[in-house]
């Protein structure tokens, strides 16, 4: 994963150096073509070069969109921390990451749709069929590593669909997610009669349960998954490609980006990222069931929101929609030792939910 | 205009920064009642950003700002509007989904006990665009007029209330001629009620026609200030000092045509047909020259771009390259045959305001920058830095987001963009619109560059002189037909004027 880890050194370089670099960058002004003129507005070029250090510092951290939501998380820690002494635990901790791995791997495909101005309310559905399938597949005798890509292609097939409506028939995502939303769970409860599966052997429950290095499988798997999409996004045609069409899809059209294709291809990662998800989450509880991942999708939307990624479409990152899904287990995870009422629970999370969104709306409000 | 009168505006030294840029240094501005005070200065000089402190969108870093004598504070929109002050923005500020009475008095709707009293906007609006002698109906959804008379329908927002200033932040970019007679008898209306008016445009032409004073800045700095008029009403003024104080230097020549001997045909258009607009074009043209296609607004000039490059469909006809037929089903089936095409509207078709400038410039190009099947941020950084440079595009770096350049400079980027592309046949549907006289003249010599090395060129623009002084070929539309092809050497303005406008029989 040497390259894998690009995109993260980069997020951190900026953060240190950011200041530095803003103050000697290369490019800032260029003004090799334009001091023909001669010495008389050299003077002014200087003092445009250094602007005071409040506007420097807000400018670097403008620039890391997902500094606010992290510096959001660690406040929340250090809260939780004199709340409850058993929070700071390393046990604690792994279980923090554990609760949010599975919505983050949700997460990071619903952020591909999110940053192209989609929406993806299939992914819990999804995420329930493919476990179901891979589930069956095992049980029918077929080997480990086939039924697990038989579990992401049926994601993969679920998310195909969605995209192959949305762009063929030109339908607003909401409305067609909305329903493959009911057809995959439907079809879950159906190919089981509304059963689980269970009996899995010891191989298919360490995707889920077992650990690398003391690292909690579904960790892993969400650590290696944010890695390289996060490389995705930045360093691939494909990456940028869902910016350019989530910015303006007619500027996308006509600079030769194919909508169609695209969000066909974008779709399609989200179901397949379901299916990831759906084969964790059923090895991780050691039976496929139908009614698995009910309402995830929403948590998934609301680990992109906060973490910045913007409903408008055009921005986001995989790196803060981690940090959102973060928060919400943090924040799960403290009410839970704080014995708050789950009931309460949900009236918090959703609080949450919205105050990213407002905050999102208000930085776009703010910029124009 | 009597020196008398006390300024109904003054601005004192104004400074304003964003991150990265002093937009304002210190610059001073005042309209006395019943001027037109022409801003002048080069693309991201400070312009709009002055208006806009003016009109509380912007807050200034420092200075004063009185309004009839007395200092005010401006802290938003609202408190402009109370002080009498009324801008038309640089960009359309429309509500396209609703019909263009409601634009015309957002937030201001007539009420009776409270309830929006919808009559009333309807008559009024339409008595306020018969007024302007439009031929708009106020019923209409403002996204089903073309832009020239949604920017009429700023215009018409702008006067529909008592006004002591009204600025209009370049208003005629996207007008045609009729209307931008329109305009200036507005304009001449609401001087004689005593109305100052803030005017910005890159058409110096206008200014002789319709300023009273004009200001220049350069850089964010005040450079001067100058009457337009002789106490007679005679033209004092010399452009080529106004365009000395706005670049810095003089300008010897405004469109430095380069002649070449024009090579074979490259891409031939045959009896062309779309639905909505085009009735059958033909048009050849040859490697190494620049044709020029002139027209009214509606001619149909950007509806063949579209066709031929893929963005519409075609109901007939069919588009050669090379003497082979091309299949061209969307844009990017155009630009892999090496069709590239600038289009007219930068904001909704040109850029994606959230990418950053390398980004959007990069868009179209992408591969050229990518190495072993992942994009080299490193090569993207240095291939825009280098058309920033070309473009003089001014930028506090080549990672801010491309909403936040000045209008001008966002016209350059979009340029930036195709020159990237790296098409071999470049359709520019108005490639300088916004763009500062000394910007422009380099714009030509690279359109000039281009074809020297080989490429095609053709240029869609409103400006004649533009037309007249850039091309070899010209070639003009009326109701989506090809009626007319002049020679360089036979076009003159009233003859290609003659042939747009029907009246050449
Ligand atoms: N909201 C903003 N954030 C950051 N920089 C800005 C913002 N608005 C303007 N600027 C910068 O301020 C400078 C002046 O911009 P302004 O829009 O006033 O130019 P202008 O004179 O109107 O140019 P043009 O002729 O191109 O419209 C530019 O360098 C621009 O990049
Ligand atoms: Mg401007």
């Amino acid at each position: 994963m040497q390259s894998g880890l690009k995109p993260e050194q980069e997020e951190k370089e900026s953060l240190n150096n950011i200041q530095q670099k803003i103050q000697n960058s290369p490019e800032t002004l260029n003004r090799e073509g334009a001091d023909r003129e001669g010495a008389d507005r050299e003077g002014a070029d200087r003092e445009e070069m250094e602007p005071g250090f409040g506007m420097r510092l807000r400018r670097a951290l403008g620039k890391v969109e997902s500094i606010y939501t992290l510096i959001g998380l660690l406040l929340m820690c250090i809260v939780l921390s004199f709340m409850h002494p058993a929070f700071l635990s390393m046990r604690n901790f792994s279980n923090i990451f554990l609760q949010a791995s599975i919505n983050g791997i949700l997460a990071i495909g619903i952020t591909f749709v999110i940053i192209s101005s989609g929406i993806d309310l299939s992914v819990g559905s999804i995420l329930a069929l493919s476990g179901i399938v891979t589930g069956n597949a095992l049980s029918g005798g077929m080997p480990l590593a086939a039924a697990v890509i038989f579990g992401m292609l049926t994601g993969g097939a679920c998310g195909l669909f969605n995209g192959l409506i949305i762009t063929r028939f030109n339908m607003p995502p909401f409305i067609v997610t909305l329903g493959t939303m009911s057809i995959a769970r439907g079809l879950a409860l159906l190919s089981t009669n509304g059963g689980q599966i269970y009996g899995f052997d010891a191989k298919f429950l360490f995707i889920g349960q077992g650990k690398i290095a003391g690292v909690p499988m579904p960790v892993v798997i969400l650590i290696l998954l944010a890695l390289l999409s996060s490389f995705i996004l930045k360093y691939t045609r494909f990456g940028r490609y869902c910016y350019a069409l989530g910015g303006n899809m007619e500027t996308a059209r006509l600079s030769g980006i194919s909508p169609t294709l695209y969000l066909t291809l974008i779709y399609t990662l989200s179901g397949v990222t379901a299916g990831v998800a759906g084969i964790v989450l059923a090895s991780r509880l050691s039976s496929a069931q139908p009614i698995a991942g009910i309402s995830y999708e929403l948590y998934a939307i609301a680990a992109a929101v906060i973490g910045g990624t913007s409903l408008a479409g055009g921005t986001g990152t995989v790196f803060g929609t981690i940090i959102g899904a973060l928060i919400i287990s943090v924040i799960r995870n403290g009410m839970n030792l704080l014995n708050v009422n789950s009931f309460l629970q949900q009236v918090v999370i959703g609080s949450v939910i919205i105050l990213a969104v407002m905050i999102d709306s208000f930085r776009k409000r703010n910029r124009s | 205009m009597s020196v008398t009168i006390p300024p109904v505006v003054e601005m004192e030294h104004i400074s304003k920064s964003f991150p990265g840029v002093k937009a304002l240094d210190d610059v001073r501005f005042s309209v006395f009642p019943g001027e037109v005070h022409v801003l002048l200065g080069e693309n991201g000089a400070g312009k709009s950003t002055l208006m806009k402190i003016l009109s509380g969108v912007y807050t200034k870093d420092s200075g004063e700002i009185r309004i009839a004598g007395d200092p005010v504070e401006l802290h938003n929109v609202k408190d402009a509007m109370h002080q009498g002050i009324r801008i038309i923005y640089q960009e359309l500020n429309l509500l396209n989904n609703l019909t263009v009475a409601e634009n015309i008095f957002i937030g201001e709707e007539p009420r009776t006990r409270g309830i929006i009293d919808w009559k009333k906007m309807f008559t009024e609006s339409q008595k306020l665009l018969d007024g302007l002698n439009l031929s708009i109906d106020a019923h209409q959804k403002v996204s089903e007029l073309p832009v020239g008379q949604q920017q009429m329908v700023e215009v018409a927002h702008a006067v529909s209330k008592e006004a002591k200033v009204i600025v209009m932040d370049e208003p005629t970019s996207a007008l045609s001629s009729k209307e931008i007679k329109e305009l200036f008898t507005t304009i001449r209306k609401l001087q004689k009620r005593g109305v100052g008016v803030v005017y910005i445009s890159h058409r110096l032409e206008e200014l002789l026609e319709i300023g009273d004073r004009v200001t220049v800045f350069r850089d964010g700095q005040y450079i001067g200030t100058r009457n337009v008029r002789e106490e007679d009403g005679s033209i004092k003024i010399q452009l080529n000092d106004l365009i000395t104080m706005m670049v810095g230097r003089s300008l010897d020549q405004q469109f430095p045509k380069v002649k070449f001997t024009p090579g074979e045909e490259t891409l031939r258009i045959e009896n062309l047909q779309t639905e909505e607009k085009l009735r059958g074009c033909s048009l050849s043209i040859r490697k190494g020259e620049i044709l020029g296609l002139a027209g009214l607004m509606g001619a149909g000039r950007t509806e063949l771009a579209r066709a031929v490059i893929g963005a519409d469909r075609i109901t007939g006809g069919s588009v050669y390259r090379g003497g082979k037929r091309l299949r061209i089903r969307n844009p990017g089936d155009a630009i892999a045959q090496g069709i590239g095409y600038l289009p007219e509207d930068r904001k909704l078709h040109g850029l994606v305001l959230e990418l950053d400038v390398a980004k959007n410039i990069t868009l179209t190009g992408i591969k050229r920058i990518i190495s072993a099947f992942c994009l080299s941020l490193k090569k993207e950084r240095k291939e825009a830095l280098n058309l920033v440079g070309e473009l003089r595009i001014k930028t506090p770096s080549i990672s801010q987001q491309v909403r936040y350049l000045s209008g001008g400079n966002q016209q350059k980027v979009v340029v930036a963009k195709w020159l990237f592309a790296n098409s071999d046949i470049l359709i520019f549907d108005e490639p300088t619109r916004g763009i500062d006289v000394g910007a422009k003249v380099e714009i030509y010599r690279l359109l000039n560059t281009l074809v020297e090395a080989g490429k095609t060129v053709m240029i869609i623009s409103s400006e004649l002189p533009e037309i007249l002084g850039m091309c070899d070929r010209i070639a003009v539309m009326r109701e989506g037909n090809i009626v007319k092809e002049f020679l360089r050497a036979d076009a003159t303005q009233d003859a290609i004027l003659k042939y747009a406008i029907g009246a050449e029989a």
